[in-house]
């Protein structure tokens, strides 16, 4: 068991979106939140991952570590690929610079490793954020709208990525508004079930 | 906080009576019932205090041999101060808790305390200034304790600012119980700089309050109407309490039914 | 998070969070030339206001120069956290199994660098503009190094409690000015003292003091605060 939820309760400002969330999530196991526009799916996976404490209610337990990466990049846009890497604030491991320069080669960004990340599409920093998966032995990956602004190949990448992530033990849950990215591989949690 | 915490438990172990009293104190419900008691109390002797010390201090006690009776003002005066800023601490004293226990209604005591002290603050500043005209001949003097007073009055309305800019109230809580808490910190030493600031740039001549000492006759009703004056945040404190707690449980089923009661 | 992986010292931390704001401010020199130019351009007006008679400046310099680093470090500290706050970078820290009091007295203190150690270095410039004594130049280095440590920590205590907040600055003002009261007033008195030929020390060792004691209570204060703007 990797995250295991138990009667969460989302509340935003003084209005309750959810309550009775349970989610149990075990390694192999890709998971994504539905629902519509305002559901409250962000606001989960932040009181998931542990983002947001107030107005979260109920039970989140985490076994071991995990890799939250949300709508913003936490990029910093003076800074190059490499550094923004390098110091990514929650790294808890310095990643070597050849590590760091694989990871980004294997988004499609050889040669842009010493740009800043300004100059960059925005397709392009959304690559670099997710290079952080390849740098991260975190065995959860909780990911918020992972597939916005990527093209074709790289929307192909992240789910060959994502998939070899469960073959090694991991599981992932995330957000997208496209339905059934990996088919018969993941599970719906619809969050109108839960909608107060 | 680790000995506040153990004293705490033993508080709990040896007097669970007193215990559940402040668990009790945590209930909204429970709490509005004891505090609309309190009130009743509170009222009467607020009222007679104000009172005694007033026509004690503006009527029997002697005019001062230098001022006249443009002193009397410090009846008012004083008192404001003198509470405004113990206010500070119980506001303060609120926020701490709630940051450290997470009981809702020192959040509570904290958002009521924040305008009232304010206000005194505010009183106070204003009669220092009415007695200024007569006393140095102009409304506005760079004095220490008004100047310390102006400074209380500014921290203050940052509690209340900060408080109303926040949407969500849990949230605007913490963050003033952070803000009330620097805010302890730094007030003994704005207070004591502006001491030095002040005894280094004035000349000691016109420094004729507070060092000399004052008659009995004087005495008393100012210590009377400083009590008085404690009555008063209190009780205004517990009203503003229970009007937060009408508005924010106005959906409840406790408040209707109460309502429905009476 | 807890990881199975060995964290981190807070030393590590601290370096890699440095170095990353301290970049990052490097890379819009901009942003740390504008608060030296505002210095220039208000110390400039205080001539056109109260006339060129240098007598009267010289008086008035010690709390001119002061106030007006004060009001350029309050300038500056709005933005502090902000553009944290915005890129996602702020959530990430908080996640990180380390203590946010740390990181965030890592960019506190790159900022710092940019922005208060600076205007110190260049302070006796405009020391020397508005007539300031020299016997008092020295002590307006020392005592501005001390207090923009004070200012910085005070200022970024107020950005982490506004970084939320919809036209935060005017009240990050509000929250902020009371609380620098004491390190104007040490300030000023140090330079006057050194002046009129009395005793910096004693108020530049409370100077001293005060920015120790905001180095230990402030980055909780931030951390905290942070942690309340994430959670709203």
């Amino acid at each position: 068991m990797l995250l295991e939820a138990t009667q969460v309760a989302i509340e935003r400002g003084d209005r309750r979106l959810l309550s009775g969330v349970d989610l149990r999530v075990t390694g192999g196991e890709i998971w994504q939140l539905v629902g519509a526009n305002g559901v409250g799916k962000t606001s989960l996976l932040r009181g998931l991952a542990g983002v947001a404490r107030l107005g979260v209610t109920g039970e989140i337990r985490h076994a071991g570590a995990f890799l939250y990466l949300g709508h913003a990049s936490a990029l910093k846009l003076g800074l190059s690929a490499v550094d923004n890497l390098r110091w990514h604030p929650a790294s808890d491991v310095t990643a070597s610079a050849g590590q760091i320069c694989e990871a980004l080669a294997a988004v499609n960004l050889a040669g842009y490793e010493h740009r800043p990340v300004g100059a960059l599409s925005a397709g392009q920093q959304r690559r670099v954020a997710l290079a952080r998966l390849l740098l991260s032995d975190a065995p959860l990956w909780l990911l918020d709208e992972p597939f916005t602004a990527l093209d074709v190949a790289g929307c192909e990448w992240l789910e060959a990525c994502v998939r070899s992530h469960l073959n090694g033990g991991g599981a992932t849950v995330f957000t997208s508004h496209q339905p059934s990215r990996f088919g018969t591989l993941q599970q719906d949690l619809d969050l109108g079930h839960y909608a107060v | 906080m680790a000995p506040v915490g153990a004293l705490l438990r033993a508080v709990r172990r040896y007097n669970t009576s007193m215990w559940t009293f402040i668990h009790k104190l945590g209930s909204p419900p429970w709490f509005f019932g004891f505090s609309g008691s309190l009130v009743r109390w509170l009222l009467p002797i607020t009222v007679t205090l104000l009172l005694v010390g007033a026509i004690w201090g503006l009527l029997v006690a002697p005019p001062d041999f230098r001022q006249g009776n443009s002193y009397r003002i410090i009846y008012i005066h004083v008192p404001a101060a003198v509470v405004a800023l113990a206010g500070y601490y119980v506001m303060a004293f609120a926020g701490a808790v709630s940051l450290i226990w997470r009981i809702r209604m020192a959040d509570v005591t904290m958002r009521a305390a924040a305008p009232v002290g304010a206000i005194l603050t505010a009183i106070a500043l204003v009669t220092g200034a009415i007695w200024g005209k007569p006393t140095w001949g102009t409304w506005w003097v760079w004095d220490a304790r008004i100047t310390s007073m102006l400074i209380l009055l500014f921290l203050y309305l940052g509690v209340v600012a900060l408080f109303e800019a926040y949407e969500n109230k849990t949230a605007a809580a913490r963050a003033c119980a952070v803000l009330s808490l620097v805010g302890t910190v730094n007030i003994p030493i704005i207070y004591k700089s502006v001491d030095w600031w002040y005894s280094l740039h004035q000349p000691a001549s016109i420094k004729f309050t507070g060092e000399s000492a004052i008659d009995a006759s004087m005495l008393y009703p100012l210590l009377l109407m400083i009590v008085a004056f404690y009555c008063l945040f209190v009780l205004a404190l517990l009203l503003n309490m229970r009007a937060e707690l009408v508005w924010t449980h106005r959906e409840s089923g406790w408040l209707k039914q109460l309502v429905g009661d009476t | 998070m807890p990881s199975d992986r060995p964290l981190l010292s807070l030393r590590a931390v601290f370096l890699r969070q440095f170095l990353r704001h301290g970049r990052s401010i490097m890379t819009s020199p901009a942003d740390v030339a504008n608060p030296l130019l505002f210095f220039f351009m208000v110390i400039t007006l205080f001539p056109l206001g109260l006339g060129p008679d240098p007598a009267r400046l010289a008086t008035l310099s010690p709390g001119i120069l002061w106030v007006v680093a004060l009001l350029a470090s309050l300038m500056v500290s709005a933005k502090l956290f902000a553009s944290d706050f915005e890129d996602g970078s702020l959530e990430q820290l908080a996640l990180a199994p380390y203590p946010l009091a740390v990181t965030a007295l890592a960019e506190v203190s790159a900022h710092w660098l940019a922005t208060g150690f600076l205007l110190t270095l260049v302070s006796p410039l405009f020391g020397v503009m508005l007539g300031l004594p020299d016997e008092g130049l020295l002590t307006l280095l020392v005592s501005l190094l001390l207090g923009t440590i004070c200012l910085t920590l005070i200022g970024a205590l107020g950005s982490a409690l506004t970084i939320n907040i919809r036209r935060g600055g005017l009240l990050l003002s509000l929250l902020i000015i009371p609380l620098n009261v004491p390190v104007l007033i040490f300030g000023t008195t140090a330079v006057r003292e050194a002046v009129l030929g009395g005793n910096p020390e004693s108020w530049l060792a409370l100077l001293g003091a005060l920015a120790l004691g905001s180095l230990v209570i402030a980055p909780l204060a931030i951390g905290a605060a942070l942690r309340v703007s994430l959670d709203s």
